[in-house]
């Protein structure tokens, strides 16, 4: 968005309903992918995780979905995390994903609208 | 022809009443459209998939339909969906994948992380939002409320209702101490002065804390918007963030953070249109633990060698540059922006009687589940080990948890049921400290820890003070003795009697908090500094100069394995017959007993 000065509250509520929209994941299949990029999550290899996932949803010209950063998500041993988010639907929490795995997670769950359940946070419980 | 099969549930027990509303829905579009040849509607028993069960950890799935041939499953269906299924998938052949089923969300698996113990066990206040969203964009932190606390406060409160707001939500002091944060803002309020500073410290020093890197890495402008807040509370136009230069990241963030909210004018001067000028400035800390004291800190700021001075005079009379300041911590500023837009009700209503709210964790040591958790203060210990934690992993057992750092002490596995908050943490001995939870199982040698953490202090000790300097030295010197197993029994009496003295003459908190984690353990497991002194054993097998390593000739198998890792040669023996090791030359690095496929090298 332009960078405008907030002069006032009614300037701020407008801005916050336009950033809102910004961000809302978007309805009938739109998705918001976000990857732990706090020191822990860059030191376990995020950084490639989010540049492939940029580059991925760029190249193949998937225009209702988002890649964000985020600061850390909590768990560290299973970073680097990346979460999906869709309307409507409890978000995904994918774990340990190096750019290969976040590769998968693009054709199969994000175009195919199939988890990639081995990746999951409940498949690495599972295996502990 | 008939193309698809519709696989609907319509049993009766079913206590999803929608059932019926999309079976009637379906038999209306499939008339509506014509298709009555082509589709055809079976009602079915129950698919098993509709868990209704409250406990399931997935929750209900509502009513679910099954298209066959390609068994495509929809899940959560409503009456309203209906329309877009049969235009789309029985008409147009692409099933709707908003509502298709995927294999992933059944009941034995689960793919999100807030629905594991770890996630549903904590109240996220000071990060709630933190590892959502993007924390380089100050859009999106304004499109989750941001700002909105500053703007409700510059315009609809007067500083004094701040204030009281901030005292009646109980918030206290999440850098150790733990005190009332309202009272500290009331008491440099109060103060007549044309210049007033707000500070954060972000000196975050304690061993195996990271809860305020966190905040600022995953979002910075809840501590920047904080401070601007009790800016306008107490009458102060700038303020300054003290923050390790070991957190590259957090810094990073925090200017971006500051520079977009000055573009957009939320910082600066005339905010919002209400004449309230305020400024942040960051100054890098180069890694003293002393200056996570509040007075060293200020000292620091100031541009001198970072040492405490006595107090009073505090801060909050006379601080920065000798004028009234506030200084509080990164997760204290991060409830704030929260308690101002829900209430101070809703802030007291979590927690315990005198600690309100949550507190933030980073979980670390011998547990299953490490990270960094928000719990509701009164949360008890057993709760944060075994649920939120996942337990010790290996079977091992929980022998004591450490809170508070080089300053905090150990709790022992007797007391796992102690509700955590400021007044329980003190009474067994320990401290809330600024939020290290370390975890220890049976393989932990309690006598250790003491020394690790006297060590730790050693070092950061600024020297300013006798009590702390030599006094520190002089308790790691005896715990060195003991862990070397050269240890009498009269130095546990002159431990003690020294950590009293160090703990009541230290000039401040880094003095008068080191010798907690040694009168802790003293007090919980002194059998095990008995064990070192008298036995000269170290019943965890971690102080070398106790233990031994002994091959069991029983279960030797004579594979010359170990005899092959040995890096001084002090293992010997023939191919196929038991092997020993000879003590004098051992140097008990370990590799032998690693290296055995037996279990046949033991420590003793």
């Amino acid at each position: 968005m332009k960078i405008i000065k907030i002069k006032n509250i009614a300037e701020l509520n407008a801005y916050k309903e336009k950033a809102k929209n910004k961000f809302a994941v978007k309805e009938n299949g739109g998705m918001k992918i976000i990857v732990g990029m706090a020191t822990c999550g860059i030191a376990a290899g995020a950084a490639p995780v989010l540049e492939i996932l940029n580059e991925e949803i760029k190249s193949k010209k998937l225009e209702n979905v988002s890649v964000a950063q985020a600061g850390c998500i909590g768990l560290c041993q299973y970073e680097p995390i990346v979460e999906v988010f869709e309307s409507g639907k409890e978000k995904i929490t994918y774990v340990k994903i190096d750019a290969k795995k976040a590769k998968e997670i693009v054709n199969s769950h994000i175009i195919g609208g199939r988890i990639v359940s081995n990746y999951t946070i409940g498949e690495a419980i599972k295996n502990l | 022809m008939i193309r698809y099969h519709i696989l609907i549930c319509g049993g009766t027990k079913c206590e999803n009443s929608d059932c019926k509303g999309v079976i009637s829905a379906l038999e209306d579009s499939i008339k509506h459209n014509g298709l009555e040849n082509e589709i055809k509607l079976v009602e079915t028993g129950c698919h098993g998939l509709c868990l209704s069960d409250p406990n399931s950890i997935i929750g209900s799935l509502g009513t679910v339909i099954v298209v066959y041939p390609d068994a495509v499953t929809y899940a959560k269906v409503a009456p309203g969906d209906i329309k877009e299924i049969v235009e789309e998938h029985f008409i147009n052949n692409r099933p709707v994948k908003r509502l298709v089923y995927d294999e992933a969300i059944n009941g034995e698996n689960l793919f999100s992380l807030n629905e594991t113990p770890f996630y549903k066990n904590q109240s996220r206040i000071a990060l709630k939002s933190c590892g959502i969203i993007d924390p380089e964009n100050i859009d999106e932190y304004i499109a989750n409320d941001g700002y909105q606390a500053l703007a409700k406060v510059l315009t609809e409160m007067e500083p004094g209702e701040v204030i009281k707001t901030i005292k009646d939500s109980g918030l206290r002091g999440r850098g150790g101490a733990g005190f009332l944060t309202g009272r500290k803002w009331e008491f440099a309020a109060d103060q007549v002065s044309d210049k007033k500073y707000v500070c954060c410290n972000a000196d975050e020093g304690d061993p195996g804390a990271f809860m305020d890197r966190s905040v600022l890495e995953g979002d910075p402008h809840s501590v920047v918007e904080a401070m601007a807040i009790a800016g306008y509370a107490i009458g102060a136009d700038e303020g300054y963030i003290y923050i390790r230069a070991e957190y590259p990241i957090a810094v990073n963030r925090l200017e971006i953070a500051i520079k977009q909210a000055k573009e957009l004018g939320l910082l600066g001067n005339d905010i919002l249109g209400t004449g309230f000028n305020f400024d942040l400035n960051i100054r890098l800390g180069a890694g003293a633990f002393v200056c996570g004291e509040e007075t060293a800190l200020l000292t620091s700021l100031e541009g001198n060698r970072g040492e405490p001075r006595p107090r009073p005079p505090y801060p909050a009379i006379k601080g920065l540059f000798g004028q009234p300041t506030v200084l509080n911590n990164v997760e204290t500023y991060a409830n704030i922006t929260q308690i101002i837009l829900n209430g101070a009700e809703w802030f007291a209503s979590m927690g315990t009687e005198k600690s309100k709210g949550t507190k933030v964790f980073a979980l670390g040591g011998k547990i299953t589940n490490t990270g960094l958790v928000e719990i509701p203060m009164g949360t008890t210990l057993r709760k944060v080990v075994e649920e939120i934690g996942g337990g010790v992993p290996n079977n091992k057992k929980f022998k004591a948890a450490q809170t508070g750092g080089p300053s905090g002490g150990c709790i022992p596995a007797s007391l796992i049921d102690t509700p955590i908050d400021y007044e329980n943490l003190s009474a067994v001995g320990s401290m809330m400290g600024s939020g290290g939870l370390i975890i220890m199982d049976e393989d932990t040698c309690m006598v250790d820890i003491a020394r690790y953490f006297l060590d730790f202090t050693v070092d950061e000790s600024c020297g300013k003070c006798v009590p702390c300097r030599i006094g520190t030295k002089r308790i790691y010197e005896l715990l060195k003795k003991i862990t070397s197993g050269l240890g009498e029994m009269e130095d546990l009496d002159k431990l003690e009697i020294l950590c009293n003295h160090v703990q009541t003459a230290s000039l401040c908190q880094l003095g008068q908090s080191a010798p907690n984690p040694i009168l802790s353990t003293l007090k919980y497991f002194r059998e095990e500094y008995i064990a070192h002194v008298k036995d000269k054993r170290c019943v965890a097998g971690i102080c070398k100069n106790l233990l031994k390593y002994i091959i069991l000739a029983e279960k030797c198998k004579g594979c010359t394995a170990c005899i092959q890792v040995c890096p001084t040669g002090a293992i010997t023996g023939e191919i196929r017959k038991a092997h020993i090791i000879d003590q004098e030359k051992c140097i008990k690095c370990g590799a032998c007993e690693q290296k055995c496929r037996f279990a046949a090298i033991i420590r003793r």
